[in-house]
């Protein structure tokens, strides 16, 4: 197993029991399905985020784009439920327009992509709501909320499976040649050029991922929440968190997608454990900082122990090489 | 050592300034088309009133950048700053020194943590200051539900005031501008600071002790981050839990240095720059209140410019290799 996997999934471990115990329920099927279910859309937008960050980017416009998504799906149905196809198949077309515009003015242009996607999320958030004159209108249709709120089979949600599904075909990915040609384009943009890798697109491409896994999560949190003008807030850094969780540097080349969506279901358990100890509301942001800085605290202790070859032993990827 | 300090002196965002020219004459042609006035006295003073904030905390956070981190956590420092302000004043003249000295206090206290996670405990800045960002949400939404607090009233002064037709306030910025200029331009640790965001290898390998140096340079922000607090304070007349964040300065301000041409990377840049990038997004806001454009058309428009603009810096620096 890869190594990086090991931290996240010892905190998640130690996380989970620890609801157990507070919560012995937690362990019947329905109680941990309903976790899990609350925690893919996070899951899915990590594993979309992973993508960008491997590359050595960063994708700061997937909140936005949630919001844009749930809340131009409301106003195309508007109630109809035969519109329900369509409209999703024009959300992922849009999900992943947006990663190509973003790919595009990162790689052809040579726009940072903090600022490419800052860019992007003023953009959407203001196109959005200048098109529906600042409040979201429409209503989605059941059949697009089932997605995010049924069932498939029996006490199995629909967004557990699409999680499923998804994270083993972000899993094939990984271990394909774009896999590859991610990772290595990550860790040296350079040189991964010079062996003959498509920097640009395979970048473009991740953009695209990233884009398209925000229509998805758009689409589960559209019918598991309902239609907000907030839906969407925050889940940038929520993902970006998720993935740094996960063991992936900031700065691109390593890490799993694997640890990316095991970091989202540890940021959703840390929620579930603070909500069952009954830490406020308000204070429950304060505890999920300090404990996000501690985390990452240790697993760059621990990655600064064995410096990978070429790398140098003290080139600071600690505070320096985020933001190339 | 000469030769490279003059050239980190100069401004590389030379564009900015053009660009900002160029919004400025645009701008008050189709404002006059509109029947409206640009230039006139009350909409310049609203210029510069609307850019203080901005620009005080932009400034800050072009130190930090400069130094090659971020700061994420100045729109709740904000925040948190004006309630500070606002409840240690409780509307007395006396305690405005004491509540000037308690929110620098607090911003002591957070760059110092913010820059020692950074520069110690190796925690990757976006992260550091993320968590310091929550860290401060919660304090502030577990101990405030609303306003709080009042200021004195000789403190709002501040807010309102205008000597001729430049308001205190875009003196204020100006100040902190020019203290930061010349703390960058004239000083060991404005070397220094360059030096560190530029390689911070090479500068370990020059003698430089580069962890106080990043860990000054958050100080810096962060005390930044209160003098706008402070400002916002005296404006409102009371401290908010939502200033911060609804003005959106952790992001616009990283959006506003990098427009004056600061490298997000570090170690390019300076604060000229930045004081024109806010400058810029500040025309462009009275612009469309003069056209009374849809605000959301505003955001669409504010970021259609940053990644504009910074393409074109991108691809003008590109082009002679």
């Amino acid at each position: 197993m890869n190594r990086s996997l090991v931290p996240v999934l010892g905190v998640l471990a130690v996380l989970l029991i620890a609801i157990a115990f507070v919560n012995p329920n937690f362990v019947d099927p329905p109680v941990f399905l309903a976790f899990l279910k609350r925690a893919a859309p996070l899951a899915l937008l990590a594993a979309g985020q992973y993508f960008v960050i491997a590359s050595g980017e960063f994708d700061l416009s997937v909140g936005s784009l949630i919001t844009a998504e749930v809340v131009i799906a409301a106003r195309l149905i508007n109630g109809d439920a035969d519109a329900t196809w369509w409209v999703i198949v024009l959300l992922l077309v849009i999900g992943a327009l947006t990663g190509l515009v973003n790919g595009t003015i990162t790689t052809r242009f040579g726009v940072p992509s903090f600022i490419a996607t800052l860019g992007m999320l003023l953009i959407l958030e203001g196109a959005v709501f200048l098109w529906t004159d600042g409040a979201p209108r429409g209503a989605l249709s059941d059949e697009f909320r089932m997605f995010g709120r049924n069932n498939v089979v029996g006490q199995i949600p629909w967004s557990v499976v699409i999680l499923l599904l998804l994270g083993v075909g972000a899993v094939l990915l990984m271990r394909s040649d774009f896999g590859r040609t991610l990772m290595a384009t990550g860790d040296n943009a350079r040189a991964a050029a010079l062996a003959g890798v498509r920097v640009s697109w395979v970048r473009t491409t991740a953009f695209i991922l990233s884009g398209l896994s925000a229509a998805v999560a758009a689409v589960l949190l559209g019918g598991f929440g309902g239609v907000s003008a907030q839906v969407g807030r925050g889940m940038e850094f929520a993902a970006i968190t998720a993935v740094v969780l996960g063991g992936v540097a900031l700065g691109g080349g390593r890490g799993s997608v694997v640890g990316a969506m095991a970091g989202a279901l540890t940021v959703e358990s840390l929620f579930t454990l603070l909500n069952l100890l009954g830490v406020s509301g308000a204070l429950e942001y304060a505890v999920q900082g300090l404990i996000i800085i501690a985390a990452v605290a240790f697993t760059s202790r621990r990655t600064d122990e064995h410096p990978r070859p070429g790398r140098g032993i003290r080139r600071g990827r600690a505070h320096h090489s985020v933001l190339k | 050592m000469t030769a490279i300090a003059a050239r980190v002196r100069l401004p590389s965002g030379g564009g900015v300034h053009l660009a900002l020219a160029l919004v400025l004459v645009i701008g008050a042609v189709i404002v006059a088309v509109d029947g409206g006035n640009l230039l006139s006295q009350p909409s310049i003073t609203g210029i510069l009133h609307r850019s203080a904030a901005l620009g005080i905390v932009a400034v800050g956070q072009t130190i930090v950048l400069l130094v090659g981190s971020l700061d994420l956590s100045v729109a709740y420092l904000i925040s948190l700053c004006s309630l500070v302000a606002a409840e240690t004043m409780a509307g007395q003249e006396g305690m405005v020194l004491p509540a000037v000295l308690a929110v620098l206090g607090v911003c002591v206290v957070v760059g110092l943590v913010n820059g020692l996670v950074v520069s110690l405990l190796r925690v990757n800045a976006f992260i550091a200051t993320l968590g310091m960002a929550l860290l401060l949400r919660g304090v502030i939404d577990d101990q405030y539900d609303g306003p709080a607090g009042q200021v004195a009233q000789g403190f709002q002064r501040i807010g309102y005031d205008r000597i001729g037709p430049i308001p205190v306030a875009a003196l204020l910025m100006g100040a902190v501008a020019l203290v930061a200029w010349f703390v960058l331009t004239r000083t060991k640790l404005g070397y220094r600071i360059y030096a560190v965001g530029g390689d911070v290898e090479v500068a370990r390998l020059s003698g430089i002790r580069t962890a106080p140096v990043v860990v000054t340079a958050h100080v810096l922000c962060a005390v930044c981050a209160g003098v706008a607090g402070l400002f916002l304070a005296s404006r409102l007349g009371a401290g908010t839990p939502t200033v911060g964040t609804d003005g959106g300065y952790d992001l616009e301000s990283i959006a506003a240095a990098v427009l004056g041409g600061t490298a997000l990377a570090g170690g390019k840049g300076g604060v000229v720059g930045t004081i024109s990038g806010v400058l810029l997004l500040a025309v462009l806001d009275s612009v469309f209140n003069a056209l009374e454009v849809d605000p959301f058309f505003k955001n669409v428009v504010r970021g259609t410019v940053i990644i504009v603009a910074v393409a074109v810096y991108a691809v003008r620096t590109r082009r002679p290799r």
